[in-house]
């Protein structure tokens, strides 16, 4: 029991601000005075009379909706193509793994650059070759997919995971549905994505917690401009938070989070009995 | 006669069909590759264009930034831009500032989640389980839930505004860290630490000298990420740094933005990106195997 002080620590380290954020969330708190009980004022207000959260929670959903997939794909996409013995492939993995390394301050301010709506390398490579420029994140029905094209940037964990996974398939499952008369496209459906379930399920349910806090990037970008579009669930909590100082209310507006966050994983997990395969040594 | 005129004929015919069907095979074998080069090529070209041209922009001068069509390779280049950012902005201080919180974190989640993680693997004690599964279910609790409860306690303990709100949290352990090395450390056979028992070696002894000397390369993962995430944080040094002079990169490169002209702001705000990416690749290279490892042993080897 020697490293029961950190035990301790760690306990109180997280157990007591659950429950002291679980209290906050029933009462009125503002940082300066104590905090004045006033129920389920909170949650009432944010689902019947907040139009924001609504809004903001349209937002989300559809980020971890589009979003989650749009970079698994890409994800498994890159991870097929490294699959595959050629020439210089530890370069190429490299370059495709190194973005998700770029510090997210920095990326946001690459992709503010790349993205400026005249001088943008995308805008004015488009403007050089004749063609119509793109309001990129000005544009309220772009914003969010240009967002979600800089997340599908830096899949490169994910895509390790898949690397790692689709190395492990045994070769022996090939070669059957080789005998078996199966074309390569019949093999990736029926052989490699089947036998790579496990690591699709846990990259979706990471991708799926992180993609609902969602917030740096966002934040850096846009802001939540324009008109709301990319105002975020974690950007409105913190707005509430730290700059109108409603501490009760974003409390609240947490606790909805990690309810919404722990739905989605037993739902996710719930399914996974009929799509994810375990079997496989 | 005419019966091995009909059979050579035959022979000839199924050669042929054969050569068809080889030289079918090799065509699709052809052009798979060719695919695979056009798909990872091109795939490559747009992962990498984005920090090609963050560089570029960051040695041009003001003309070449608004060039339109984009220049690639600047010419005249202007690698004073790199120096004034360093001059004319506090980035010096900035990078020492997150090197002040960076270093302390790595070493705190490595002492405080090797004793958790030892005490979850290798001691037996009542609840250990149930505790285990309390400190993994934690991963699931967004940090927006523990952010304002934090935040009052260090504001009431005075921590705001110093990188004791940064630092201290990481010496009473991550619950992923722990989940790791917990892994970790159970592959590690039970009777090499039941024969240094016999031999009168402590806890202590049987974690310094048998159990770390095993998992340099778990602890390699655990500092590499801890450090990783610490250079990257934001929300972390938004929430409890406000004083300019404590300001990390983070911070710095975006109050960097209001500093200098919108219009002249480009190549300065690329030159301090370069130079915040920059440790992370290095970092990267040299480490590039722990870095991929770590990964595949959190991700579906844990």
């Amino acid at each position: 029991m020697f490293a029961s002080p950190w035990l301790i620590g760690f306990l109180m380290w997280v157990i007591y601000p659950i429950f002291a954020s679980l209290y906050y969330s029933f009462t009125q708190f503002d940082a300066m005075r104590p905090p004045r009980f006033i129920g389920l004022a909170n949650y009432a207000d944010m689902i019947f009379n907040d139009k924001v959260f609504r809004l903001v929670v349209g937002n989300t959903v559809y980020l971890v909706l589009i979003g989650v997939p749009a970079g698994l794909v890409m994800a498994f996409l890159l991870a097929t193509l490294l699959n595959n013995e050629f020439k210089l492939r530890p370069f190429f993995r490299t370059i495709f793994f190194l973005p998700s390394i770029v510090p997210v301050i920095a990326s946001a301010e690459v992709w503010r650059w790349v993205y400026n709506p005249r001088y943008g390398l995308i805008n004015a490579s488009l403007k050089s070759l004749g063609m119509a420029t793109i309001p990129w994140l000005s544009s309220p029905i772009l914003a969010k997919p240009s967002l979600i094209i800089i997340h599908m940037w830096a899949q490169g964990t994910a895509m390790v995971i898949f690397l790692a996974a689709l190395q492990d398939v045994p070769r022996a499952l090939y070669d059957a549905a080789l005998v078996d008369g199966a074309n390569s496209w019949q093999r990736f459906w029926h052989v490699t994505i089947p036998m790579c379930t496990p690591a699709i399920l846990f990259v979706m349910l990471t991708g799926l917690i992180g993609m609902f806090q969602y917030f740096t990037l966002g934040w850096l970008l846009t802001q939540g401009a324009p008109n709301n579009s990319t105002e975020f669930y974690s950007m409105y909590l913190y707005r509430n938070a730290f700059r109108f100082f409603k501490m009760g209310y974003a409390s609240a507006l947490a606790w909805f989070l990690f309810l919404i966050i722990v739905t989605f994983t037993i739902l996710i997990f719930r399914s996974s009995a009929r799509w994810v395969y375990y079997g496989g040594e | 006669m005419d019966q091995v005129a009909t059979e050579v004929q035959l022979i000839r015919e199924q050669r042929r069909a054969q050569a068809i069907q080889q030289w079918h095979v090799m065509l699709a074998r052809l052009a798979g590759r060719m695919a695979l080069y056009v798909g990872v090529v091109f795939l490559g070209l747009i992962f990498a264009l984005p920090l090609i041209w963050m560089v570029s922009t960051s040695l041009k001068t003001d003309p070449q930034v608004y060039h339109v069509p984009p220049i690639w390779v600047p010419n005249p280049i202007r690698p004073v831009n790199y120096l004034e950012v360093l001059t004319r902005r506090p980035f010096g201080l900035w990078f020492l500032n997150t090197m002040q919180y960076c270093m302390p974190t790595t070493v705190g989640a490595l002492v405080s989640s090797t004793l958790v993680a030892y005490s979850f693997s290798r001691i037996r004690w009542r609840g250990r389980d149930a505790l285990f599964f309390l400190c993994i279910s934690t991963m699931m609790l967004p940090f927006q839930v523990q952010m304002i409860p934090l935040y009052i306690i260090f504001r009431n303990l005075g921590w705001l505004n110093s990188y004791k709100a940064l630092v201290i949290p990481t010496f009473f352990g991550n619950a992923y860290f722990i989940f790791l090395l917990r892994q970790f450390f159970s592959t590690i056979p039970l009777e090499l630490s039941d024969a240094a028992r016999v031999d009168g070696c402590s806890e202590t002894g049987i974690l310094v000298r048998i159990i770390l000397p095993l998992s340099k390369p778990a602890l390699a993962v655990v500092a590499l990420f801890q450090f990783m995430w610490a250079w990257n944080d934001y929300l972390g040094p938004l929430i409890f740094l406000n004083r300019e002079t404590l300001f990390p990169l983070a911070l710095g490169l975006q109050s960097m933005r209001s500093s200098f002209l919108e219009a002249l702001v480009w190549p300065y705000m690329m030159a301090g990106s370069t130079m915040i990416i920059a440790p992370t690749i290095i970092i990267f290279f040299l480490t590039q195997r722990t870095f991929i490892e770590g990964i595949t042993l959190t991700g579906i080897k844990g």
